[in-house]
């Protein structure tokens, strides 16, 4: 048993762009779910549209940089259409809209109507040539230590990916000290009082659920850029699910809870990912009642589990006192 | 390599496909037949759709190797021609290996029917309707009731659906060899048990804690992710079909082509639902259920057990999802995410008829069962499921509390 193969797994995972992605989409979810209140279980639906709208403005002729604003713009009105007809509604019917919208968009671009411009389940490749292009880094080279090392071209996009986490960090730590910051808390602590003060619900969550969709859109323009290639099935509802163990994990409505959240949640995965591969490589009764593929479903399986055990028994995650936060306010 | 769980890298390269030539024969002389519709699919999920040219030829290219279903749409064949052996709608089987372009042969003749009119169309896509109505409204109905007694928007109630289906086809095609009907007993027995369980072990214990709604959902789709792997770990990825039944060749009612378990699942979920309708209505323990929906602490205040109703209507919601599992599976595949896969037309028809109803979601479920198939007049097939999906979100934009909803369920 190689120990350090696993914790490399983990350790290369937590600082790699699998996390800097995860951490930016959380990131966005927080504000959505952590400040807000909102139940967003379409969430991946918002970095769906930053994908698709990258690569095809890059697939219709478009420079790269012209992509990665249309995706964003498509996020925060995809919010807009979203939210207006179902943030009025109760909790519940939200939670079911947007996970149903969410669904729509993947059948949609998957369809072989679509395919003419979503290139249909194949998607789309080829789109991120410049942006590799601008890469500082020999993309060959390799940089770390020992086993922990990845390459120049995963670097440059560990370097941006970083970047724009602490810029959405930042923004949204500044969004919340911010008086629309605490109508916020407010509104998710209790929306009737917040209401009888005057304040137009309604509006802030609104801005809330776009702002977070536009953060979440950056998310999935990194994971395209980083992929070079973007297709329906990357967006299956289970990313959203993950998403929301990482935000609950960290401690929904905490500034960096996200970013914690992300790290902590991917180390566990890909150590894990990486232990059940060796374990059923190397010990024997292991490897006889579970094949490779049945190896790695078992940390789907931990992924569901953690998720009901943190919000029942720490719904403030590791960051935040148990005094506020969404699962309290409903 | 990093980012195996959001984007695995799909074997592009070899181009895997799957076409064939349409053609029939007269006078031995070979026709091309032009315009058909053929769908190829997997674990019952479309890939792609294609027409076939001026020359019959058609080609679907696949995401990689694996098994496919590939069915041919027998109401877009021109008029006077029709498939030699009309079981071979569907070929459920075929297998295409690393960069195969497999071809595969629909045999067609002179149709002794001619073409298909409007009226066998429409005919055909009702019964399509009614059948999804009636597997939907079995699943959507305990959702509901679920729902309407404890305030709990349960996602987990798709595992319901598959564990149903799946339990099933062990009892069936693994080692005991039941037939079908017989296996759907303990099946649906089993997770009317696993309902309980969930019920009095799982919930009953949250409820107390005072866990709040959002956060219990939250555990509802923790649930229905562990639970899904748990499925998949033991039943694997593959979609299977019952061995009874399979392939039975279509009658002919009015003019139109009928399968009949289709219509056997018609009529068991019409039966089973008027069944649950006169429990609910005449039963105390329905009564009781109703007054719970209604009003909690005045139910309670009456008199009546609230902690035995809600178990009873744990068992009562799973048995029914379990059968709707069953004949879901009976008519389509089973697999270990087809809970999942139908889990948002269940939302739907419950949003149409009015979360926390019984008999609106039962008219709902069949509404929106109709309206999936009946979209595939416009939409193509691939895109059926996102007619059921914009009922309700507009059906939410419209009157949120359903056909049949009261309006103070909205809050």
């Amino acid at each position: 048993m190689d120990w350090t193969q696993v914790l490399a797994a983990g350790v290369i995972a937590t600082i790699g762009p699998v996390t800097a992605g995860y951490a930016l989409s959380a990131i966005g979810l927080n504000l959505q779910f952590g400040y807000a209140g909102l139940l967003n279980f379409g969430h991946v639906a918002f970095m769906l549209v930053g994908a698709y709208g990258t690569a095809m403005t890059v697939e219709f002729g478009g420079p790269l940089w012209l992509g990665v604003i249309v995706g964003v713009v498509a996020a925060v009105l995809l919010g807009l259409l979203l939210g207006i007809p179902t943030l009025r509604l109760r909790a519940d019917y939200f939670a079911i809209t947007s996970i149903a919208a969410a669904e729509v968009l993947r059948l949609v671009v998957r369809s072989s109507w679509a395919e003419p411009q979503t290139g249909g389940v194949f998607g789309i490749q080829g789109f991120a040539t410049d942006f590799h292009r601008l890469n500082p880094f020999p993309a060959t080279e390799l940089y770390g230590i020992g086993q922990f090392v990845v390459t120049g071209r995963t670097l440059w996009v560990i370097v941006v990916g970083w970047i724009l986490v602490l810029i959405a960090t930042l923004f949204v730590a500044r969004l919340i000290r911010s008086p629309w910051g605490r109508v916020l808390k407010a509104i998710r602590e209790d929306e009737d009082a917040t209401r009888s003060f005057g304040k137009n619900v309604f509006a802030y969550k609104l801005q809330a659920l776009m702002i977070g969709g536009a953060i979440a859109s950056l998310a999935g323009i990194l994971f395209a850029l980083e992929q070079q290639s973007i297709y329906p099935g990357a967006f299956e509802p289970r990313i959203t699910f993950i998403l929301y163990v990482m935000v609950i994990l960290g401690g929904a409505g905490s500034i960096w809870g996200a970013v914690l959240g992300a790290a902590v949640f991917n180390f566990l995965f890909y150590a894990t990912d990486t232990l059940m591969a060796r374990l059923q490589a190397n010990v024997d009764w292991i490897g006889a009642i579970l094949s490779p593929a049945e190896a790695g479903l078992i940390k789907y399986f931990l992924v569901g589990i953690a998720l009901m055990l943190l919000i029942v028994y720490r719904p403030q995650g590791l960051l935040r006192s148990r005094d506020e936060g969404p699962a309290d306010a409903a | 390599m990093l980012l195996i769980l959001a984007f695995p890298l799909v074997a592009l390269a070899q181009g895997e496909t799957i076409g064939g030539t349409l053609v029939y024969r007269t006078d031995g002389e070979r026709n091309p037949v032009e315009g058909v519709t053929i769908t190829v699919s997997q674990d019952g999920t479309p890939i792609g759709t294609a027409v076939s040219d001026a020359e019959g030829r058609w080609e679907v290219p696949l995401p990689g190797p694996g098994t496919y279903q590939v069915s041919l749409d027998p109401l877009t064949l021109p008029e006077g021609v029709a498939l030699t052996d009309p079981a071979q709608v569907e070929l459920s089987n075929v297998a295409v290996i690393g960069g195969q372009r497999r071809s595969v042969i629909f045999p067609l003749g002179e149709g002794a029917t001619g073409g298909v009119s409007t009226y066998v169309r429409l005919g055909a896509l009702l019964v399509a309707g009614l059948k999804l109505g009636a597997t939907i409204a079995l699943a959507a109905v305990g959702l509901s009731l679920i729902y309407g007694v404890t305030r709990l928007v349960n996602f987990a109630h798709a595992e319901l659906v598959t564990l149903g289906a799946v339990i099933a086809y062990l009892f069936h095609a693994g080692g005991p060899g039941w037939p079908l009907v017989v296996a759907a007993i303990p099946a649906v027995l089993i997770v009317a048990g696993f309902g309980w369980l969930q019920g009095r072990y799982l919930w009953q214990p949250l409820r107390k804690r005072g866990t709040a709604v959002l956060s219990l959902m939250v555990v509802s789709i923790g649930l229905s992710f562990a639970l899904r792997s748990v499925i998949q770990l033991f039943f694997g990825g593959l979609p299977v079909a019952y061995p009874d039944f399979a392939g039975q060749p279509a009658i002919d009612v009015l003019g139109i082509p009928m399968v009949p378990k289709h219509l056997a699942t018609i009529g068991v979920s019409i039966v089973v639902l008027l069944l649950v309708t006169q429990f609910l209505q005449r039963s105390r323990t329905g009564t009781a259920m109703r007054a719970v929906s209604d009003d909690r602490d005045l139910a309670e205040s009456s008199g009546i057990d609230v902690n035995r109703v809600i178990q009873v209507t744990w068992i009562l919601a799973a048995l029914l999802a379990a059968l709707g599992g069953v004949l879901y599976g009976l008519n389509e595949s089973i697999s270990y995410d087809m809970g999942f896969r139908i889990l948002l037309l269940l939302f739907a028809a419950v949003v149409l008829g009015g979360l926390g109803t019984a008999y609106g979601v039962m008219a709902g479920a069949f509404a929106v069962g109709i309206v999936v198939e009946m979209s595939t007049l416009w939409l193509p097939a691939e895109l059926k499921v996102v007619s059921g999906l914009v009922i309700l979100i507009a059906m939410l934009l419209i009157r949120p509390q359903g056909i049949f909803g009261a309006r103070e369920r909205i809050g």
